[in-house]
């Protein structure tokens, strides 16, 4: 049965993955709308999926957190991603599956997955 | 909402949004009166009493960015139509404690779904945030404090992807201990 006195030995194993981070290095952010209609439309599951390939590929320089109403709802679940000099892409209707290939694609090798970006009149309509 | 735990989520974001630095969230499955009892208690601004009068119509909300509030009407309308019952104890200063019951059996009552993924993604996401979750049945109940976790790993963040890897596992374990063959979605 898992306990928290097992959370000590865990503690070195995350120790060494902070101290592989590379000091000077910005962090990449990964931003989960988590309002109702996000939450209802599967923003959990979405968040889920990033933190556990962040977790499984060791991405040390990358946070994963959440925020209130994007004020889109039609477009949940919604995911920003802030670049290491803080700009921002959009993405829209995320799901697991997208999820994963935003990390490896865009996270991993810097390359924005242009398709599940929101798109001018999509932002205009809602 | 397709599962219960979303709407605990849902609910804990508005303990957020009031501002509150601890939230406890509580899931108590009693088999012999079929009671399921959900709560989320925060120490938040809490609401006015006009808030509160009002706080169940979908059309009623302080939020600026879109005119109805539609969690709490959600979750009150997932108790209700589930033979159960739905109330807020709330005042300004005091926090707020959102509780939602239902009939286990009832045909229409949602299943409870992922409480552990509803408490490590807020975890995640408010890492300054203490929470607290009890799990309970008729027997016995698993209490979870992030004050303990703080104890335990030191100078490691909470929302370390390794350490919430392990929470997630740990309340999982729990609540199929303590509520399977309980809840007849969960296998224990
Ligand atoms: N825990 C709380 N503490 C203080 N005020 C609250 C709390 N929960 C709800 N409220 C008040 O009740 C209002 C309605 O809440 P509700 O969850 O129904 O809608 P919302 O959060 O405004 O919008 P939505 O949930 O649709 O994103 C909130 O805007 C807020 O003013
Ligand atoms: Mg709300």
């Amino acid at each position: 049965m898992k306990s928290l006195a097992e959370l000590a030995a865990l503690r070195q194993k995350s120790l060494d993955k902070l101290n592989m981070r590379n000091e000077d290095s910005e962090r990449q952010r990964i931003v989960v709308g988590m309002a109702t209609c996000g939450i209802a439309a599967g923003a959990r599951p979405v968040m889920n999926t990033f933190v556990e390939e962040v977790n499984k590929r060791n991405l040390t320089d990358v946070a994963v957190s959440m925020t209130g109403c994007m004020g889109m709802c039609v477009l949940e679940p919604m995911v920003d991603v802030y670049d290491t000099k803080g700009n921002k892409t959009t993405y829209v209707h995320m799901n697991p599956e997208k999820a994963k290939r935003v990390i490896a694609e865009h996270i991993v090798n810097g390359q924005p997955v242009t398709e599940f970006m929101i798109t001018a009149e999509e932002a205009n309509n809602a | 909402m397709t599962d219960l735990s979303l709407h605990l989520m849902d609910i804990m974001q508005n303990s957020l949004t009031a501002g509150a630095s601890c939230v406890e969230v509580g899931v108590k499955a009693q088999k012999s009166t079929d009671l399921l009892t959900l709560y989320v208690r925060d120490n938040g601004s809490g609401m006015t009493e006009e808030t509160l009068k009002r706080v169940s119509d979908p059309f009623y909300t302080t939020r600026t960015t879109r005119k109805a509030g539609l969690g709490i009407p959600l979750f009150k309308a997932s108790a209700e139509m589930a033979g159960g019952d739905f109330r807020i104890e709330s005042a300004p200063g005091k926090g707020t404690t959102v509780t939602a019951t239902y009939e286990i059996s009832n045909i229409d009552r949602k299943p409870l779904g992922s409480v552990a993924d509803t408490v490590t993604m807020c975890i995640m996401g408010h890492p300054g945030i203490e929470f607290h979750l009890i799990l309970e049945n008729e027997e016995s109940s698993f209490v979870f404090r992030t004050e303990e976790v703080r104890e335990q790993i030191g100078d490691v963040p909470v929302n370390d992807p390794v350490i919430i890897g392990y929470l997630k596992e740990m309340i999982e374990e729990q609540s199929r201990i303590l509520f399977g063959g309980i809840l007849n979605e969960i296998i224990s």
